[in-house]
């Protein structure tokens, strides 16, 4: 990767243009941005003036008695960048060229489910007849589409085991909020409306007590047994009428199923609770277990996750929330975004599940636990495996063994060296040097022994010379940057 | 693989798992399919949709895709990256996000902006939360009833849970002069539903008196000809990104922005990217006041929000590179005479009445004088999506610089026949 120091602002040139669109007629007529320049520009079409005919604009205008004011329109000048398309290109080219992607190279990062994402995906989205539709357009006109979001429910449910899906949430997190939402309009049509705390692992994403303060609800953090679990002695002694539900990650964080769930799904409904899934890690459980069958009453999936969606730096992901019979009668209330929910993604998620189709979904889910395992077995006597038992899809060490003064955090960048991303630091909370793992089912024996090889060998640099994990990564377009100063002195924009 | 792992068989990786919650059945899914079948499969739902000539914008507006968008938004080195938590691999998002936030900190006028929002209507209750998080002991915000339907849903939808009192008003000035106790906020159009562009001079000053923050919710592509929300005064400005040239996708996926002043910074909801250097001096960029973010404060957090739109926020940054000052005047420019040159000539069939008399740009509606059905039937099929219905019984149009005079023309022809 190669250092590229520009902002799009610096490449500007006044009077330079990247666009390519008709002209207008006449400028006179028009109420804002009348500018000098715009007669002499390149780039507008053959001349357009007459499109509209400046007869009829005026005509018109009278016709309409239109004032025009200048109250609402703007003053102040705007000041975008001014480029030309080869610019423009040229620019993010660049700027891609210092950006790691699963397409980059192996991408361990845990609770993310970093796994390939196929390209057919991206072609379906693009077909015309899906990308054109306004999401406004009369039912008889859409059924095309409406038969996607028709057909993905179906596979989800199979999938899952739970009877209805919304697609309304654009991410996990929204999924999250939105099947608490849920979880509190089952509980206000029964007119319990005491139930205002939720019960959350000390293990869980930091999303599930945030979507649960953004809907009101109150947070009952339950410890994590020696062994990672739940503790569930310590859940009954939380259990009461004021208990909404309880938000679980199955496997949890650490990558370990929660064997107890059926004692612990019997024991929160017992009380009046419901069960919420958060399905980030669901992948290790996708053709081998329902979160329906476990008892769960509502669910999210994450499709940039499980269903592989790319994510995009940062989504556009899904997180489609599906629920029990139980809580189906609400399922429709909570209106938590614009139109029907990040369609484009959806389509991406069902050509994944059509392709892997019921032959092949049972060896998703067992792939990742197999490659995730295999990897910690392999690694156990460098680093400190805080729990030696099976894992699911990822597994967390908590730094080196001989770690010689270097951190977890060395660790990661000296990975960057080497060509790797790193894996997901400092989470679950419960580890001070915590290293979360994630392969996925989408790598080859040898990537895997490719990364174990890596980080045998960073183990041993950090014997023989700490310094130059301190001081990684050594190779990449930067060094470690300043992000004490960044917070401290803010520069959120370019001036 | 098994053999170091210590385990005779897969299915013995989870032997920890009850034997009753393996699932045991068969998949109720279709058969695999390959590559040539999806593509069929996906081709063929498609030809069950109409592909119309869309006049409707309501918020998703169809506006020209400028051909680079789409291969800079595909590269795989963006599309295919997570969050940008290594900084030192992801340079290429985390500066296209500083792009982006300056680039919205231009248009609205105002000093920062986040990483993204889901869409516009989630935008919209964010800031709705931040208001009543930055008053003290205020929790009522009032909505303006101009605001989109998907807005004010969403907005109701984030309150009822979180307890804020929403009061949905069509006099706004008067009702934050007097009508509303502990008023923490207020939420206006800038571009209101009905495609006036509204008048908000005073209103701030208005609010700032009453001890509350004025949320401006914007068209962006609007924002390089309409007042800014800074320049009426506003505190938080939010939107839809969908008008920078993404394209309509049937809803999603879109991108919300969010700006603020510097004042309201560290209440700002999502990822936030800043600029710093290295170790050796070079100017580089990376998430920052996460003090703020669920990954830190947990239930303490400003937000939620997790992943976000990033690639859609590439795509308009992308698309405001292309444009330019002049070009968004351009566009502007076309959508403004389009929507004029229609609405003038449908209302001079006799078939509508005028219902507002003040400015609009690219949207506008329309008081029908005809059955709004036999309307609606005769134009879908000429093919065209227009004369949207509003719960007023209005009818609205909108017009971007793709469609043609010819269109508008025949549009004006078939509300001639009715």
């Amino acid at each position: 990767m190669k250092y590229y120091d520009k902002l799009i602002f610096e490449l500007s040139k006044p009077g330079r243009i990247g666009f390519s669109l008709p002209r207008p007629a006449d400028r006179q007529q028009l109420p804002f941005g009348n500018t000098a320049t715009l007669g002499t520009l390149r780039g507008g079409t053959a001349s357009e003036a007459q499109r509209w005919g400046p007869k009829d604009v005026s005509e018109g205008q009278a016709a309409a008695g239109s004032k025009v004011c200048s109250k609402v329109w703007r003053e102040a000048p705007l000041d975008l960048p001014e480029v030309s398309e080869v610019d423009v290109v040229r620019h993010y080219t660049n700027l891609s060229q210092m950006n790691f992607g699963v397409d980059t190279g192996f991408y361990p990062l845990g609770s993310c489910t970093m796994k390939y994402n196929p390209k057919i995906n991206e072609e379906i989205a693009g077909i015309p007849g899906f990308a054109g539709l306004h999401p406004l357009q009369p039912n008889e006109t859409v059924k095309g589409a409406f038969e996607v979001l028709v057909g993905m429910d179906k596979a989800l449910a199979a999938i899952t085991g739970m009877k209805h899906f919304t697609f309304l949430p654009c991410a996990g997190a929204h999924g999250e909020l939105t099947g608490l939402m849920l979880m509190r309009e089952y509980h206000m049509s029964r007119g319990d409306t005491a139930r205002t705390k939720v019960i959350v692992p000390d293990s869980a994403h930091g999303t599930n007590p945030a979507s649960a303060a953004v809907c009101g609800l109150d947070i009952v953090v339950v410890k994590s047994k020696e062994d990672g679990l739940v503790d569930v002695e310590a859940l009954k002694g939380l259990l009461g009428p004021d208990i909404a539900g309880i938000m679980l990650t199955n496997p949890n964080t650490l990558g370990l199923f929660e064997r107890d769930i059926k004692q612990i799904a019997e024991l929160v409904h017992g009380c009046g609770g419901l069960l919420y899934y958060d399905g980030a890690n669901m992948n290790p459980l996708l053709g081998m277990v329902r979160p329906g069958d476990m008892g769960f009453d509502i669910m999210h999936l994450n499709l940039h996750k499980t269903f592989s969606t790319p994510h995009g730096g940062g989504g556009p992901g899904a997180g489609p929330v599906g629920v029990s019979d139980k809580v189906l009668p609400f399922l429709h209330i909570p209106r938590v975004s614009g139109f029907h929910g990040n369609f484009g993604i959806i389509l991406r998620a069902y050509a994944y599940i059509l392709m892997l189709g019921r032959e092949h979904i049972k060896l998703a889910g067992k792939f990742a636990t197999l490659s995730a395992n295999y990897i910690k077995e392999s690694l156990k006597d460098c680093y400190k495996l805080p729990i030696p038992s099976v894992c699911k899809h990822e597994f967390v060490f908590d730094g080196l063994l001989d770690d010689n003064g270097v951190t977890t955090l060395d660790v990661a960048k000296r990975l960057l060296d080497y060509g790797f991303h790193a894996p997901t630091i400092y989470f679950p909370l419960l580890f001070h040097q915590a290293i979360m793992i994630e392969p996925t089912e989408t790598e080859s024996l040898e990537t895997l022994d490719a990364f174990i090889a890596v980080m045998r060998k960073i183990a041993e640099e950090a014997k023989t010379d700490p310094e130059l994990l301190h001081g990684a990564p050594h190779n990449t377009p930067i060094g470690r940057p300043d992000e004490t100063t960044a917070a401290r002195q803010p520069v959120l924009k370019y001036e | 693989m098994l053999e170091r792992i210590g385990v005779g068989s897969m299915d013995d990786l989870y032997a920890d798992v009850p034997a009753d919650f393996i699932y045991k059945g068969e998949y109720d899914l279709p058969s695999a399919m390959s590559e040539q079948q999806v593509r069929d499969f996906f081709e063929s739902l498609a030809s069950k949709n109409t592909r119309l000539k869309v006049f409707v914008g309501q918020g998703a507006y169809d506006h020209y895709v400028p051909s680079v968008i789409p291969y800079i938004t595909s590269r795989s080195e963006f599309l295919t990256a997570y969050t940008p938590y290594q900084c030192e691999i992801s340079q290429g998002t985390l500066r296209y996000i500083f792009e982006w936030q300056s680039m919205i900190c231009r248009l609205t006028g105002l000093d920062c902006a986040n990483a993204s929002m889901y869409d516009g209507p989630t935008a919209a209750a964010e800031a709705m939360r931040m208001c009543v998080a930055s008053a003290k002991r205020r929790n009522s915000v009032l909505v303006s009833a101009r605001l989109l339907p998907n807005v004010i849903e969403t907005i109701q939808t984030y309150a009822k849970y979180a307890g804020i009192n929403v009061v949905v008003s069509d006099t706004v000035f008067e009702d934050a002069a007097e009508g509303v106790l502990d008023l923490a906020g207020v939420i206006v159009p800038s571009i209101n539903r009905f495609g006036v562009i509204e008048n908000h001079l005073g209103l701030a000053d208005l609010v700032h008196e009453m001890g509350a923050l004025l949320v401006e919710y914007c068209d962006p592509s609007a924002l390089a000809v309409v007042k800014s929300p800074a320049e009426w005064g506003a505190d938080i400005a939010v939107g839809d990104g969908q008008s920078l040239g993404i394209p309509l996708c049937f809803g999603g996926p879109y991108v919300g922005f969010m700006a603020c002043t510097a004042a309201l910074m560290r209440k700002l909801p999502g990822r936030i990217v800043g600029e710093t250097t290295d170790a050796s001096g070079k100017r580089c960029y990376v998430l920052t006041l996460q003090a703020r973010e669920q990954h830190i404060r947990r239930e303490k957090a400003t937000s939620n929000i997790c992943s976000n739109e990033s690639l859609m926020a590439l795509w308009c940054t992308v698309y405001l590179s292309l444009m330019g000052p002049e070009g968004m005047r351009r566009v502007n420019a076309l959508c403004y005479e389009g929507a004029h040159y229609l609405h003038d000539a449908l209302l001079a069939t006799g078939k509508f009445q005028r219902v507002f008399d003040a400015d609009f740009l690219k949207e506008f509606c329309l008081k029908p004088l005809c059955p709004v059905h036999k309307l609606q039937k005769a134009l879908l099929d000429a093919g065209f999506f227009a004369a949207l219905q509003t719960e007023e019984g209005y009818v609205t149009f909108c017009v971007t610089e793709k469609h043609t005079r010819e269109e508008m023309d025949r549009i004006v022809e078939i509300v001639k026949s009715i």
